[in-house]
């Protein structure tokens, strides 16, 4: 795990474009240390923070490297709320603040078997660093992805061999991408997956994985204040009855050890 | 800045934490080494602690409002033996005095807890949370001055460390909650604790966002009413006051100790600049000594 400077740092937003429904943004985080895959940012705009609907965002708002390297970081964001819809209006040049890289990423799968990477909407960001990774150390890779439409799946024209579900039929699978998951399952079970996405595809992926004993690696979304373990305020419910917070103990967590996938 | 004497600690700066808003053993594990060296505040004050171990309150326990947030944390804890075992050695490592804060619903569980602090060094002062319904009478302690005054009594010859006590800001009449623990043998009063607050799920359904279907709110939403109740509390007691509720610069410190406090807590502003407690020291200084 990279560990994060202490406190929060300004970064410069050097590129921002619309691919489809999502916006790509590229960041000048010059003495930031490279994310690992599945480690993500807390980020905030310093000018018009608080300045959308109901006077939000107050707090910064978490979002997962896409990749970074020297000193260069990626993001992909959909606009859903005041936060990633001032984010998404970034100007070239403009400063923002930055805390990480936080939280535990991607570890490698073992005793041979082969990674399936299966996320959704705005799960692609960390498999997409996780993949990249993989191919660099000569593992290859099951790539799959699910969204809305053609103009959400517009962002995957240019990863390399990745299989797409769209919920209207429009590009790739007519279905959802677990759909693609059990069919790769089912024709070879030695695998380890690692998922991403909407609250409903990660709950169906690990009832799926734990079903089968199919090891899988979860990357969790929750609502965050701080991403630094202050606040208790992003935890989901372990099998053991206890919770586990998003930002320090995820957020990629073991399917094993979630009791489910909250909706929120 | 001179140093700042507080219930004879003498600290660096004004600038402290607010209890539950800051995980020194977390935020080492993510930021390494340099949160020592550089430590935000001039003192530690813990998560409150409970004689058994908390979960906490089921999720979503986190609403962004203007300006603030409203948490449901629902106080997640290891207990009073975990947090002895685990939590203190490596709290005791820190550059700083360590301000413990606990919590109990009897003056009983309240003597225990206190009584168990009393015995560690590297405890320096105890901080009450009284935002705690009593088992008798559903109230809580720290909302009614009589109740309050009852629980100091048993709890106060339990420890000759410094005894802050927590207030909380929903009762009539702060002042009178503050006079009462003074009078009870409080060292020193911290205010304001959390506001309670709810929310709705997004649409029409009218139910409550919050798992624990209340909270508290925080931030700088909350800041003009904890300025009204810190000055109301220091124009009443003698004992040092802490006072917090939504700083988030210098000159909101600044406007605490004019009012009358003694050491500012920083909360919320933390998760949005996990290195708040020394901008603000830093802004503060350079206020006071223009
Ligand atoms: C580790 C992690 C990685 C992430 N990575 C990405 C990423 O790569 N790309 C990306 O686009 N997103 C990512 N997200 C999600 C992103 O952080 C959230 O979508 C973002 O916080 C939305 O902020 P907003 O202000 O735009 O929307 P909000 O208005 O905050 O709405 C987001 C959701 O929060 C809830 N909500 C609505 N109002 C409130 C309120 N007042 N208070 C609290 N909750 C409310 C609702 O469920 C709503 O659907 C990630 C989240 C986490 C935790
Ligand atoms: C997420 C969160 C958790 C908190 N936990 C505690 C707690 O465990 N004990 C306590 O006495 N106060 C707790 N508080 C209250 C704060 O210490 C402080 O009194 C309050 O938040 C006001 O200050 P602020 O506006 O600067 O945050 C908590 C506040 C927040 C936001
Ligand atoms: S976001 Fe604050 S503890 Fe995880």
């Amino acid at each position: 795990m990279s560990l994060a400077p202490f406190g929060r740092r300004r970064g410069v937003c050097a590129s921002i474009r619309k691919v489809g429904s999502y916006h790509l943004l590229e960041l000048v985080d010059r003495d930031g240390p490279d994310p690992e895959p599945g480690q993500f940012y807390m980020l905030a705009a310093v000018s018009g923070w608080g300045a959308g609907t109901d006077e939000r965002p107050f707090l910064p708002r978490a979002f997962s490297a896409m990749g970074g390297t020297d000193g260069r970081l990626w993001f992909m964001l959909e606009d859903i709320g005041p936060g990633t819809h001032r984010l998404a209006r970034l100007q070239k040049g403009e400063p923002l603040w930055l805390t990480g890289p936080l939280g535990h990423g991607f570890r490698m799968p073992q005793d041979g078997r082969r990674p399936i990477l299966t996320g959704g909407g705005v799960g692609v960001p960390p498999l997409v660093m996780w993949s990249q990774h993989l191919v660099e150390h000569g593992v290859a890779r099951t790539l799959q992805f699910g969204f809305r439409d053609t103009s959400h799946a517009a962002v995957a024209a240019s990863f390399d061999s990745v299989q797409i579900a769209t919920d209207d039929g429009s590009v790739g699978h007519h279905g959802l991408v677990t759909d693609l998951l059990v069919r790769e399952l089912d024709r070879d079970p030695h695998a380890t997956v690692y998922s991403c996405g909407p609250p409903g595809m990660l709950e169906a992926v690990r009832r799926l994985c734990v079903d089968r004993g199919i090891p899988a690696q979860l990357a969790l979304e929750s609502g965050m204040a701080c991403g630094f373990g202050a606040c208790f305020g992003c935890v989901v419910p372990l099998v053991d009855g206890s919770y586990a917070r998003v930002c320090v103990d995820g957020p990629v967590l073991d399917a094993t050890a979630l009791d489910h996938v909250p909706a929120h | 800045m001179p140093p700042v004497d507080f219930c004879g600690m003498e600290l660096a700066h004004p600038i402290v934490n607010g209890s539950g808003t800051f995980d020194a053993i977390a935020a080492h594990a993510v930021f390494g080494d340099a949160l020592h060296e550089h430590f935000p505040f001039a003192a530690f004050v813990s998560k409150t602690i409970t004689i058994a171990p908390r979960a906490g309150n089921p999720p979503p326990r986190l609403w962004e409002t203007a300006s603030g947030m409203i948490n449901s944390i629902g106080l997640p804890n290891k207990g009073l033996a975990g947090y002895l075992e685990s939590d203190l050695p490596k709290l005791a490592a820190l550059p700083v005095p360590l301000i413990t804060n606990v919590m109990g619903s009897t003056a009983a569980e309240l003597c225990e807890l206190v009584a168990a602090c009393d015995e560690q060094d590297a405890i320096r002062a105890i901080e009450l949370n009284v935002s705690c319904p009593n088992v008798k009478t559903g109230l809580d302690i720290g909302a009614d001055p009589v109740s309050l005054a009852e629980v100091m009594r048993a709890v106060r010859p339990r420890t000759r460390k410094p005894l802050i006590v927590k207030l909380t800001p929903n009762t009539a009449d702060v002042a009178l909650v503050a006079a009462a623990a003074e009078a009870e043998g409080a060292d020193a009063v911290s205010l304001i604790n959390t506001l309670r607050a709810t929310a709705q799920k997004p649409g029409a359904s009218g139910e409550p966002w919050l798992g624990g279907v209340t909270g508290g709110m925080s931030g700088p939403a909350v800041r003009a009413v904890a300025l009204a109740q810190v000055s109301a509390v220091a124009a009443r007691v003698s004992i040092p006051v802490i006072g917090m509720g939504g700083v988030q610069r210098g000159e909101h410190a600044a406007q605490m100790l004019r009012a009358g406090a003694t050491l500012v807590a920083v909360g919320t502003e933390s998760f949005r600049d996990p290195a708040a407690g020394s901008r603000i020291a830093r802004e503060l200084r350079r206020l006071l000594e223009p």
